[in-house]
C-alpha cells in the first residue's frame, strides 16, 4: 500500500477560456480504489482522457509505474498497462463476444503483425478470454455478438477486455452509468472481487457505490480538487458539502 | 437467435456454407475456355472480368475491412501496368523480373502515399487519395517518351524463362484465373489472421482499439500497401492483356469504377468484389451493344442496389439460398 502506480503532478488544461482540469496533483496507491467525485462538468472525463493520453494537458505531469507519460500516445501507454472503461460503453459491435476480449489480450501477447494464422483459432488467447470473462459472469454470452448484449453485460465485457490484459492500472470512468439498481449491484460485486488485485481509479456518480468501494476520494469541482482523502473526512467535510447542495445527496 | 439449443454445426458443413458462393463461382470460371473454345472474344472478356476481379478484391481490403474509402486505387492498376510498358519499351520482358517490378512499384507509391494519406480520415482520406490518384494520371500524360496522352503501345506479351505461353489466350486465361484463385485465398486467410482482425477492429471501433494498446495507423498502411501491391499485379495482367498501357488506367473515373465493383457485389466479403467485377464488366459489354447511353441503365441499376439491396449482390444471393 506504498508506491504510487499513478502520479499527477499540477495538470493544467484548459478548453478556451473554460478551466477543466485546474493544478490537479493526486495519486492511485497500489492496490487501492480511489474514487474521483464532483458534480457534472467537474472534468471528470477530461482528467481521465488526460491520463490515458486523449486529451493532452497544458501544463503537469503524468507518472505512471515511475515513468513519465505525459507525452506518450494513447496506445503506448495502454501497453505499460494502463485500462480504461468509457462513460458510453467501447466495445467491437460486430466482434463476438470472446473476439471482442481475444483481441484485448493479442495486444499484450506477441506481435499482430502476423498474417496467416488463423487468430479465431489461438487457443491461448481464446482461453485467457473465456477466464475473463468468467471473472465477470458473461461465459453464457461468449459466442453472441456483442452488439446484442445488453447495457450492463456490455459494461462487464469492457471489463473483461481491460482484465484480460493484466493491467497495472484499472481506469473506470462511471461503470454504474445508466444501470439499472440490479446491474450496478452486480458491478458493485464485480469492482469487490477485483479490489486489492488492481489498482483502480473510480470516477462515479452513484455515491452507494463509492462509498462501498473507494479507500480514498478526490472531489472534483469546476477542474480543481477541493476535498481529498478516507470516504469518511470527505463526507464530513463543509465545502464538499456545500459543492454538493441542491445536486445530489451525499450519503 | 434461438439457435443456442441447437447442437454445434460439424467444421465440414460450416466451412462449405462459408465457400459454396466462391467455388461455385471458381468452378464456373474454370469451364468458360471448355464451354466456349477458341472463342477469343469470350475468353478476352471474362480474363478481363477476372483481372478486374483482382483489383476490387485488393480494394476491399482496405475498403470493406478497413473502411478506408480510397478513391485513387486506378493508380496503381496503373503503375502496374506502366511498370510492364516502360520495361518492355527498355528490352525487359523476363516475367519473373517484371512482375515483381510491377508489384513493387505499386506498393512504394502506396507506401509513400498511404502514409500521408492515412493520416486524415473520412471524406478528406477520399480526397487526398483522389488527389495522388490524379497525380499519377497527369504523371503518366506527362510521360512524353513513353507515348504521353496518346499511352504506349507494347509489341507483345510478358515472356517467362525466354517462352512467349502468355500469347495464347487459354494459357493467359488460366494464368489469371489461378492469380484470381489465389489472391482470394490470401486475402481471405489475412483476413482471419491477427493482422485482419486488428485492421477489422480498427473499423469497427477506432477509440477502443487504441485504448486496447493497438496503433491502427500502422495496420491500415500496412493493408494499404498490400492493396497497392495486389492491384499493381492486375495492372501488369491487364497491360499484358491489351498489350498496351494509356494514362486512363488511371483515371478518376476507373477508380470510381472500382469501388462501384466493391460496393455492388458485397464490401468485406471478398467474394462480392469477384462477382461485382463480372458484373459490371459484362453487364457493360451487353448493354453498349444495345444502347449507346447505356451507363444510364446502369446508374439506375447501383441506384438500386444501395437502395435496396445493402451488402450487395453477395447478400442477395446468400439470403435467398437462406
Amino acid at each position: 500500500m506504498s508506491t504510487p502506480i499513478l502520479e499527477l503532478k499540477g495538470l493544467r488544461k484548459r478548453f478556451g477560456a473554460l478551466v477543466v482540469t485546474d493544478d490537479v496533483t493526486l495519486d492511485v496507491l497500489s492496490r487501492e480504489i480511489h474514487a474521483v467525485i464532483g458534480p457534472n462538468g467537474a472534468g471528470k472525463t477530461t482528467l481521465i482522457n488526460e491520463i490515458t493520453g486523449e486529451v493532452a494537458p497544458d501544463a503537469g505531469t503524468i507518472l505512471f509505474a515511475g515513468r513519465d507519460v505525459t507525452r506518450l500516445p494513447v496506445h503506448a501507454r495502454a501497453l505499460m498497462g494502463l485500462a480504461r472503461s468509457f462513460q458510453i460503453t467501447q466495445v467491437l459491435p460486430d466482434f463476438s463476444v470472446l473476439e471482442n476480449v481475444a483481441i484485448a489480450a493479442q495486444a499484450h501477447r506477441g506481435s499482430s503483425f502476423r498474417f496467416l494464422a488463423n487468430a479465431a483459432g489461438e487457443a491461448d488467447l481464446n482461453e485467457r478470454a473465456m477466464a475473463a470473462l468468467d471473472q465477470v459472469g458473461l461465459t453464457a454470452r461468449a459466442r453472441i455478438a456483442a452488439r446484442v448484449l445488453s447495457h450492463g453485460e456490455k459494461r462487464q465485457l469492457e471489463i473483461a477486455m481491460l482484465l484480460v490484459a493484466e493491467p497495472k492500472l484499472l481506469l473506470l470512468d462511471e461503470p454504474m452509468a445508466g444501470m439499472g439498481r440490479e446491474e450496478t449491484e452486480r458491478m458493485v460485486d464485480v469492482l469487490m472481487q477485483l479490489k486489492g488485485r488492481y489498482p483502480m481509479m473510480l470516477v462515479e456518480h452513484d455515491m452507494h457505490a463509492v462509498f462501498r468501494l473507494a479507500d480514498r476520494i478526490s472531489v472534483l469541482v469546476y477542474g480543481r480538487v477541493i476535498a481529498s482523502g478516507p470516504p469518511n473526512a470527505v463526507r464530513a467535510d463543509p465545502s464538499v458539502r456545500e459543492a454538493y447542495l441542491g445536486e445530489e445527496e451525499l450519503v | 437467435m434461438a439457435d443456442a439449443a441447437l447442437p454445434k454445426p460439424l467444421a465440414a458443413p460450416a466451412i462449405w456454407r462459408r465457400l459454396w458462393l466462391p467455388l461455385a463461382i471458381f468452378a464456373a470460371l474454370a469451364l468458360v475456355p471448355l464451354f466456349f473454345p477458341g472463342d477469343r472474344y469470350v475468353l478476352t472478356l471474362v480474363a478481363r472480368a477476372m483481372i478486374l476481379g483482382i483489383a476490387a478484391l485488393a480494394l476491399d481490403l482496405v475498403l470493406g475491412y478497413g473502411a478506408l474509402v480510397s478513391f485513387g486505387h486506378a493508380a496503381f492498376i496503373g503503375i502496374g501496368g506502366y511498370a510492364i510498358g516502360i520495361a518492355m519499351e527498355h528490352g525487359l520482358v523476363e516475367g519473373f523480373v517484371t512482375i515483381p517490378l510491377a508489384i513493387a512499384a505499386g506498393a512504394l507509391f502506396a507506401l509513400v502515399t498511404g502514409a500521408i494519406s492515412l493520416k486524415t480520415r473520412g471524406v478528406y482520406f477520399i480526397m487526398i487519395t483522389l488527389a495522388f490518384g490524379q497525380m499519377a494520371f497527369f504523371t503518366a500524360q506527362s510521360l512524353a517518351r513513353y507515348g504521353g496522352d496518346d499511352g504506349l503501345r507494347m509489341y507483345g506479351r510478358t515472356e517467362f524463362f525466354g517462352y512467349r505461353w502468355l500469347q495464347n489466350e487459354v494459357v493467359f486465361f488460366y494464368v489469371v484465373f489461378a492469380l484470381l484463385v489465389a489472391t482470394f485465398f490470401l486475402l481471405r486467410t489475412i483476413v482471419n489472421s491477427r493482422f485482419g482482425r486488428v485492421l477489422r477492429g480498427a473499423k469497427e471501433n477506432e477509440r477502443r482499439m487504441r485504448a486496447l494498446g493497438f496503433d491502427p495507423f500502422r495496420y491500415r498502411l500496412a493493408a494499404y500497401v498490400l492493396s497497392g501491391a495486389v492491384c499493381a499485379l492486375a495492372g501488369a495482367l491487364l497491360a499484358n492483356q491489351t498489350q498496351f498501357v494509356a494514362p486512363a488506367y488511371m483515371s478518376w473515373q476507373r477508380s470510381g469504377e472500382l469501388i462501384v465493383m466493391v460496393v455492388l457485389g458485397g464490401m468485406g466479403t471478398l467474394t462480392g468484389p469477384i462477382l461485382g467485377a463480372a458484373v459490371i464488366v459484362l453487364v457493360e459489354e451487353a448493354l453498349s451493344r444495345v444502347w449507346q447511353h447505356w451507363k444510364v441503365i446502369f446508374g439506375i441499376l447501383v441506384v438500386l442496389v444501395a437502395l435496396f439491396a445493402k451488402g450487395g449482390i453477395v447478400h442477395l444471393i446468400e439470403r435467398r439460398r437462406g
